[in-house]
């Protein structure tokens, strides 16, 4: 057997190693400094409107910028952009983490199995403003009669108490579930297939049934992999913004029902952003701080729980 | 063979390469002459403007000018900032704005547009009579079904449906907003004190409001949604055979948006000194209520004196033959005494040319 040459390394090795070193370091802080910077210009410049409005920004309604009577508030924006975005988390979730168990699963022959993945991945691929324009022409028509209908039996509820246009929240919301599924599909998928196949075999051998391993040892084993999918999808859902302001009907205004036209904060961004001057602006620029705060929560929330659930699978307590 | 193929692909290159050496040197020769105009500015008149710019380059091919559609605001802000040639606005710059312009400013009304309630009602036919309280009451949010008495009894004889309104508005700041606002804000002191004039109002929250962005998205949502009543300029309402309403004029006719009630709008507007107007109410018994100027913003010192040339030519180009195309197109042209007094003024820009009107 041969021994490798013993000898120190060479100065040019040295050199390279320690170039790699500086040059990731210095890319790694720049992505941070470019984070910090464009935080710091926002929030320059929403510093007079939080100067003017405070607190009342987040708990009041109304946009007008009409000289002489501004006012500006969120309440009806961040209403839309968090219950549009959790409705659609609610219906993407089982269809997602259903397609995701199928995916992983050998119900189907392997090739098979990766063109419908495949397909979900090209769910992905389809521009946004595409998804808008099918919302507008086809599921909306679609919808319509089903939105009368919760209206005419559900409409003592203030979820349902308004009279369907169209446009609003429920569309909306319906095909961001669609433009979330592919993150929380392929994402559960892979951390469903990553599970070391012991766990399987050990559960079956047990004697337990297909669903039972599913659901109480498989899928509680990738569950940390699955809600990371699950907020980041949450994630993009707060941010979408161009097939979002082609459904929800851009109204500023406060209704509970989810079948009323409403507004989020990132189509109030795109819409109101090129006329925008002086207070309004600032507003505009307050308003973006806001829904940056809320996807960075939404993204602190997916570490802490992702942590919190490794350690609790990992100690062996109670998924 | 093989070499043979080469010997065919050099020779192919090396000609293409020749076309494109004398590509370059043409293009070069013309840039030696060649001016380029820049623009910016409202959307309304895009569509004419865009025209304008390839009939003046036939005409004349070493002008070429560039007009891009993103809005007044964006306009006035660049034409301050002094980043264009020139600008286009719906809305006149004010007075605080033009003092910001250390080379002066010229004002040009170089078109104008009829705005337009259109709604859809399936069954019910084009011209649905609205008087000024009714349709006031149908944007502030408090008549919100079609079948509501008043809407009846100005229309008898057309069957309304017993459906909710849903009133359609720009999402985006919009010159057309602040043309209309401004009109019910001069025609209804209740309007004026509850939401005002502007680019952005704070529509109603009472009733059903919806946003959408740009003449076309309002477009767009009125076809949609049964039931909806929206604002867009005219010619949009035109080439997607939206039906429109006949509003109630300051003389209480009903009048249809058309070239002509559009001319007599402006007929009955007296420009002053600076070509500045702003039509909130028009008199005259056929004036149509809603109509406004668009305005190109001129530097009165142009600095580039080929430029200042360049820009006559284009103005000239806008008064002549840009009229014609601006009827068909959905535009009112304008009179001919503001025609001749644009000339007048923009003749001002260069004196290494002359403005002339052809009259026919």
């Amino acid at each position: 057997m041969q021994v490798p040459d013993c000898r120190a390394r060479s100065l040019l090795e040295r050199w390279s190693d320690r170039l790699l070193v500086h040059t990731t370091m210095g890319l790694a802080g720049l992505t941070g400094l470019l984070l910090v910077w464009m935080v710091l210009v926002i929030a320059w410049q929403a510093l007079p409107a939080m100067q003017q409005f405070g607190w009342r920004f987040l708990t009041s309604g109304g946009w007008q910028p009409v000289p002489g009577r501004e006012h500006f508030g969120i309440l009806p924006m961040l209403y839309g952009t968090l219950v549009s975005s959790l409705l659609a988390l609610l219906v993407a979730l089982p269809l997602g983490l259903g397609t995701a168990i199928f995916l992983s699963e050998d119900f189907l022959p392997l090739p098979l199995r990766t063109v419908m993945a495949f397909l979900v991945e090209v769910l992905a691929a389809i521009p946004s403003v595409v998804y808008g324009l099918w919302g507008m022409w086809v599921l909306i028509p679609l919808l319509q009669p089903l939105l009368g209908w919760l209206h005419r039996h559900w409409g003592w509820m203030p979820l349902f108490g308004t009279e369907p246009v169209g446009p609003g929240i429920l569309p909306a919301a319906l095909v961001l579930a669609v433009m979330i599924l592919p993150i929380l599909t392929l994402m559960a998928k892979d951390a469903l297939a990553a599970l070391p196949p012991e766990l399987r075999q050990a559960s079956l051998a047990l004697g337990a049934t297909r669903w039972w391993t599913v659901m109480r040892v498989l899928i509680p084993a990738a569950q940390s992999g699955i809600v990371g999918g699950v907020l980041l999808a949450l994630g993009r859902a707060l941010g979408e913004t161009m097939a979002v302001t082609m459904l929800i009907g851009n109204a500023n205004q406060f209704h509970w029902s989810l079948l009323a036209p409403a507004n989020t904060i990132a189509s109030l961004l795109a819409n109101q952003f090129p006329e925008a001057r002086g207070m309004q602006l600032s507003a505009l620029m307050y308003a973006a701080l806001v829904l940056l705060l809320l996807t960075l929560v939404v993204n602190l929330l997916a570490e802490v729980i992702i942590n919190q659930l490794q350690a609790t699978y990992q100690a062996g307590g109670k998924p | 063979m093989r070499l043979r193929q080469f010997g065919l692909v050099v020779c192919r290159m090396s000609f293409l390469a020749l076309l494109l050496m004398m590509a370059t040197v043409t293009t070069a020769c013309d840039l030696g002459e060649s001016v380029n105009l820049t623009g910016l500015g409202a959307s309304l008149p895009a569509p004419l403007y865009q025209n304008w710019a390839v009939g003046l380059n036939q005409l004349h091919p070493h002008i070429r000018v560039n007009y891009q559609s993103q809005g007044s605001g964006a306009g006035i802000e660049n034409f301050i900032r002094g980043n264009v040639d020139f600008a286009a606005s719906d809305l006149a710059m004010r007075d605080e704005e033009m003092a910001q312009v250390p080379q002066g400013v010229l004002l040009l009304p170089m078109t104008a547009g009829s705005i337009v309630l259109a709604y859809h009602l399936p069954g019910v036919p084009e011209g649905l009579k609205l008087s000024r309280e009714v349709y006031v009451g149908i944007l502030s949010g408090q008549i919100r079904r079609w079948n509501d008495p008043h809407i009846v009894a100005l229309n008898p004889g057309i069957n309304l449906p017993d459906q909710g309104i849903t009133v359609v508005h720009r999402a985006d700041g919009s010159g057309t907003t602040a043309v209309l606002t401004r009109h019910l804000s001069a025609i209804s002191p209740q309007w004026q004190e509850n939401f005002g004039e502007g680019t952005t109002i704070q529509w109603p929250t009472t009733g059903n409001f919806v946003g959408a962005k740009g003449n076309e998205g309002v477009t767009a949502r009125i076809q949609q949604i049964p039931g909806a009543i929206g604002y867009v300029e005219y010619s949009y309402a035109r080439s997607n055979q939206l039906a429109t309403a006949a509003l109630e004029n300051k003389a209480g006719n009903y009048v249809m948006a058309t070239p002509e009630s559009g001319a007599a709008t402006l007929a009955a507007v007296a420009l002053p000194e600076n070509l500045r107007a702003f039509i909130s109410d028009p008199e005259g018994k056929d004036a149509y209520p809603l109509v406004t100027y668009t305005w190109q913003l001129q530097y009165q010192h142009q600095p580039d004196a080929r430029k200042a040339v360049a820009l006559e030519m284009w103005i000239e180009y806008g008064l002549n033959a840009g009229q014609k195309v601006a009827a068909a197109l959905g535009y009112i042209p304008l009179p001919q005494a503001v025609r001749k007094r644009i000339a007048q003024v923009a003749d001002t820009l260069s004196d290494q040319y002359t403005i002339t009107l052809q009259d026919d």
